[in-house]
This record gives structure tokens, sequence and C-alpha cells, in this order.
């Protein structure tokens, strides 16, 4: 191999860590701002309250934003962000965003009982399944099912291996799929499997759409 | 000939409530994924609380008064 000789010239589009000049800092500020809404759906997924959500996103953006020396220019700002915010989550066990998770589940299944037992209940019996779900199981199944990353993306936010992520998505999915059929949550005289049947309609109106 | 014995038989009326095990596992998993990402999305598609932006607008602005 008569590759172009390497150590002078690091690759073009991965710039080194290291000082940054301010359009740089701009560029980099622009990118962040445009992965809040990613982050902030990501947060939800892990910690479930949505102002807990929130406090959890907003420590990440910053973070990221005081970290940006260290980040790679040309790499995956989107992964890069999304493992800062797992590390914060992990991170911090006894923040509110942990402790709120029971209150959170109660409020939701009153919600269940008195809503309307049709399509938006679905997301609703989802949501639930995916609470139910020991946390990196869910964070794998969110990562790839929701988030588009692949698997090798997931494994590298994950700091796992791609294994790892592939048999944990596998496990997620079954265990969603059996709480959604046995419908093992308490419904408001709602026959088990409503909720699959519900997700699978809104599959069906969803791909007529496209 | 063999089109039509194809058809015939694809058409052939399965019983609605039980799709093969195989499809059906297929066909849930698919409404999952469709779940999941319509669960983001919903978030993704939510307006950002201006909190964020007036957040990272102070970190900013401290950086600057640092002086670089």
């Amino acid at each position: 191999m008569s590759g172009p000789e390497s150590s002078a010239t690091p690759p073009p589009a991965v710039k080194p860590a290291g000082a940054r000049t301010p359009s740089e800092d701009a560029d980099f500020k622009r990118e962040l701002v445009g992965l809040i809404p990613h982050l902030r759906a990501f947060a939800r997924s892990l910690c479930g309250d949505p102002t807990a959500a929130d406090d959890l996103a907003q420590d990440a953006m910053l973070k990221a934003w005081d970290a940006r020396a260290s980040f790679q220019i040309g790499t995956n700002m989107k992964a890069w962000t999304f493992m800062i915010l797992r590390n914060q989550f992990y991170s911090e066990k006894r923040r509110s965003w942990r402790q709120s998770q029971l209150d959170q589940d109660v409020a939701e299944r009153t919600l269940l009982a008195v809503d309307d037992p049709e399509a938006p209940i679905a997301l609703d019996e989802l949501r639930l399944a995916l609470r139910s779900l020991p946390d990196e199981q869910r964070e794998a199944l969110v990562l790839v099912g929701a988030g588009g990353f692949a698997y090798e993306e997931a494994a590298e936010i994950c700091n796992c291996a791609v294994g790892t992520v592939k048999s944990r998505v596998s496990r997620a999915r079954r265990a969603v799929q059996a709480a959604l059929i046995s419908g093992g949550y308490e419904r408001d005289g709602g026959a088990a499997g409503d909720a699959m049947g519900s997700i699978l309609s809104d599959a069906e109106r969803l791909s007529g759409v496209r | 000939m063999i089109d039509r014995k194809h058809q015939s038989r694809s058409a052939k009326p399965g019983p609605a409530d039980a799709p093969r095990p195989d499809d059906e596992a297929r066909l849930r998993q698919q409404a999952i994924g469709v779940g999941l990402r319509q669960m983001f999305d919903q978030v993704v598609n939510e307006p950002v609380p201006d909190e964020f932006l007036d957040i990272l607008r102070s970190a900013d602005l401290r950086r600057k008064e640092a002086g670089e």
C-alpha cells in the first residue's frame, strides 16, 4: 500500500482536538443548537419525566459546549453529544431525573385510565413497555430503533461492544412485544392485545401515508 | 398458467385472525419500530424551550468576556 505519508498531515475532515478559532466556535454552536431537539428526545427516553429530561439535556448541552475543544471536527457530533448526555445520566444517579421515575409511572397509569382508548393510547402503552425495560436495553432500543444510529454508533455511545448492543436491542424488542401483547399493565377494561392492535393500525396508516 | 397458480395460492383467504407466526412477529416488530420513531419524533418536533438557547448564549458570552 503506497498510502500518503500521514504523520505530518492529519486526515482533512478530522481536525485534532485543541484550541478553536471564533469561527469554529460559531460553527460548533450552530451545530449544537441543531442537535438540541434530539438531545431532548434522547433525554426524555432515558428519564421519562419531561421536566427532568430537559434539565438533563441542558446539562449535557452545556457540557458539550465546555468540552468543544476536545471534539474532533468532522466526526459525528450527534453521537458525541449523545454520549455526553448518557454519561451525565448514569453518573448522577441521585439527581431529580432519576427520582421522578416512579411518580411518572404513576402519572402515566392514571392517564391511561381516563384517556380515550384510541391511537394515542398506543404510544402510552409503548412508553410504559419501554419504562419496564432495564436502562441498558431501553437506551439501545431507542438509539437504534428511534435515533437512527447504526449498531456501531450505538455501541460507541454506550461504550460497549457491537454484539452487546445487538443482543440488547433484540432482547428489548422481544420484551416490548411481550409487554404489548399481554397488556401487562392495568387498563380500564381494555382487552389484552388492544395496545398492539392500535399500534399496528397506526403503523398501517403511517405506511399508507408514506 | 404458473402465474395463475401462484396467484390463486397467495390469494387464498387465510384465517385473518391467525397470520403465520413469522409474519406476525415481523409485523409487530415493524409496528414497534414505527411507534418508537413516532415517540422520538414527537419530542424532536416540539419547539425548543428558550431556556436552552439562553443558557448557551450566556456560556458563549462568558467565553468572549474571558477574552480570546
